[in-house]
């Protein structure tokens, strides 16, 4: 009876899960699905049927190339992440393993920096790019993304270097490992998992960041995002054309979150369960 | 060789005297217990030792050689930590090795240590696993074979044990016991656990907020507790402490009178209880009873004796094994 039981639960448990994901996921399904529909067709009403044409593609790649908003994309998420993690390792390294009494205060403060809407410092920070000759460059851009996810990376590195227990570090000591051995031989390596996972969920966020990216870029630094809202723009909506856009702009993305799915779950859900 | 020093050790925490002052001697090849209740600065006293934590005032020698400013490293000891502190990252053969690597000891003499240790501890065939695919009695066996292979001066065990179940820990008791045999190492061992400490120790430390209650064999301290404390910490069933006119009789503030040392009987005697539990261990039963005019008395007795929950007992201690206090909680002289 026991089991019978266990089994209608885990079919459920399973239903409901695909329910879930598929509520999720449908938005995207859609967005691919209209990227291969005619625009009549697109703008026809809800279907779940297309045609299956490519022009869309290949009129979006003819009218913008995608290989040079695709370049920004991966150098401001991937610069901006290395950036970041440079600052955020020893600091959150330096709050982990040696923390005083306003070390949670700190925290707290760099959190609260990411409870203030974005548009409030609109202003200030497009004067102040404007004033240093940052608009519309790669390097005004990656800073911007440093600093809007650094609180993120550091609370992230912050919790999975609290896990490494200090007994650890303590028998390293008594084994005769000096600082450098330690760090390299038995620090690294343990962090190692913590820090992947921070960089991937970081390349993540950075290259979906679309707020600043749109509006402190146009030609030249410009990465996906702003390459999407493009078509948004002068002669109209085209969905069809905007969906396939957007399909090409998510797509790596997408493909680099599902081969690295492990790493990433365990970095989302890392301190949740102990 | 491998005896340890103290002179004048003491170590403070902010405001937290935790360790006024301690002298101690520890000669070489002695299996040392520190052993008292949480919070007695036992554990802080083995970290000065290792050098995992700076003393505050006095010194530390080994070998009579001064290193209270020498790194945990330069003291040649080896620690096995409560939470036995395995590198999780590496294989039980890496574990083991890691002390010799760092010691750049050569490539086939560390294989030769790290197998000769494996042997020792029944640990071939799990040399390749990661800690996290061994069971807690195989994690504090890689734990001391990681010790070992150092061949440190001594070894530094902290509680050790306490996250086993009851049946491996009786188990490691005795390994680590002949393991001491076999290497003639100083060990100094810290436990809240009496039991640890009676039946391992050559010596046994008795702790208490960070002074010394005593020194001495487990047997000394058994016989001849200098005061209330370690009268009340050495012993299973812990000894009864009896005041009033009792004690004065026998010209004393506190008499005590271990579990043991009570003579029952169902018929006289100079003390007359009732039953409250009758705990039956089968060749011992523990008596826990309520004794008009001297309040809660535990009595152990062979287990035949036979009482249950409501039994009327009598019991006469035994003169010569009584233990007396003066009002300080001091021993005093027969």
């Amino acid at each position: 009876m026991a089991r019978n039981v266990t089994t209608k639960h885990k079919i459920t448990a399973t239903v409901a899960a695909w329910i879930v994901a598929l509520i999720i996921f449908f938005p995207i399904l859609y967005t691919i699905i209209t990227s291969i529909k005619t625009e009549p067709e697109a703008i026809a009403g809800f279907s779940l049927w297309p045609s299956g044409t490519f022009e869309n593609y290949i009129t979006v790649q003819t009218q913008r190339d995608y290989l040079k908003p695709f370049m920004n994309s991966v150098i401001l998420s991937v610069g901006s992440t290395i950036l970041a993690l440079i600052i955020a390792i020893p600091s959150a390294w330096a709050m982990a393993f040696s923390p005083t009494k306003r070390t949670k205060d700190i925290l707290m403060w760099m959190l609260s920096t990411k409870m203030m809407p974005a548009v409030a410092v609109l202003v200030p920070i497009y004067l102040l790019f404007r004033d240093f000759g940052l608009l519309d460059s790669r390097i005004g851009l990656t800073v911007m993304l440093t600093l809007i996810n650094l609180p993120i990376v550091v609370w992230m590195l912050y919790t999975y270097f609290r896990e490494i227990p200090g007994e650890i570090l303590e028998a390293a000591r008594m084994d005769g490992a000096g600082l450098w051995q330690e760090i390299v031989y038995v620090l690294t390596p343990m962090a190692v998992p913590g820090i992947a996972s921070t960089l991937l969920l970081n390349i993540i966020l950075a290259w979906n960041e679309s707020f600043w990216t749109i509006r402190l870029s146009t030609t030249n630094a410009a990465p996906l995002t702003a390459f999407i809202a493009s078509f948004s723009s002068p002669q109209g909506l085209f969905w069809a054309k905007l969906s396939a856009a957007s399909t090409m702009a998510i797509a790596p993305i997408l493909i680099l979150g599902w081969f690295s799915q492990k790493q990433l779950v365990r970095g989302l859900t890392f301190g949740a369960v102990k | 060789m491998g005896s340890i020093t103290l002179q004048k050790v003491s170590k403070v925490f902010g405001e937290a005297k935790v360790i006024p002052s301690i002298d101690l001697e520890i000669t070489d090849g002695e299996f040392v217990v520190f052993v008292g209740p949480s919070g007695c600065g036992k554990s802080t006293l083995l970290r000065l030792i290792a050098g995992l934590e700076d003393v505050s005032g006095g010194h530390i020698l080994i070998d009579g050689k001064d290193v209270t400013q020498s790194a945990p490293a330069e003291r040649g000891l080896a620690m096995v930590f409560q939470s036995y502190a395995l590198y999780p990252h590496m294989s039980v053969r890496n574990n083991i090795a890691f002390p010799l690597k760092m010691a750049k000891m050569e490539k086939s003499a560390i294989d030769k240590k790290v197998t000769d240790a494996a042997r020792v501890l029944n640990l071939t065939d799990y040399l390749e696993r990661r800690p996290s695919q061994l069971s807690g009695g195989q994690r504090q066996r890689v734990a001391i074979g990681r010790a070992i292979v150092r061949e440190p001066s001594a070894f530094l065990f902290d509680e050790p044990l306490s996250n086993l179940d009851a049946a491996l820990r009786g188990t490691m008791r005795l390994e680590i016991s002949d393991l001491h045999h076999q290497l003639k190492t100083t060990m100094v061992y810290v436990t809240h656990d009496q039991v640890e400490a009676m039946t391992m120790a050559d010596k046994i430390v008795v702790l208490n907020r960070g002074n010394i209650e005593q020194v001495g064999s487990p047997l000394d301290l058994y016989r001849s507790p200098r005061n209330l404390f370690v009268a009340g910490f050495i012993g299973s069933p812990h000894m009864n402490f009896v005041d009033g006119a009792y004690a004065q009789s026998k010209n004393a503030k506190t008499a005590g009178i271990r579990p043991e040392h009570l003579n029952l009987s169902k018929d006289s005697g100079i003390w007359r209880g009732t039953v409250k539990v009758a705990e039956h261990l089968g060749a011992d039963t523990f008596l826990h009873l309520d004794v008009e005019g001297i309040g809660q008395i535990t009595a152990r007795c062979d287990g035949e004796f036979g009482a249950y929950h409501g039994d009327t007992v009598y019991m006469t201690p035994d003169e010569a094994k009584l233990h007396r206090f003066d009002d300080k909680g001091l021993a005093l002289k027969a």
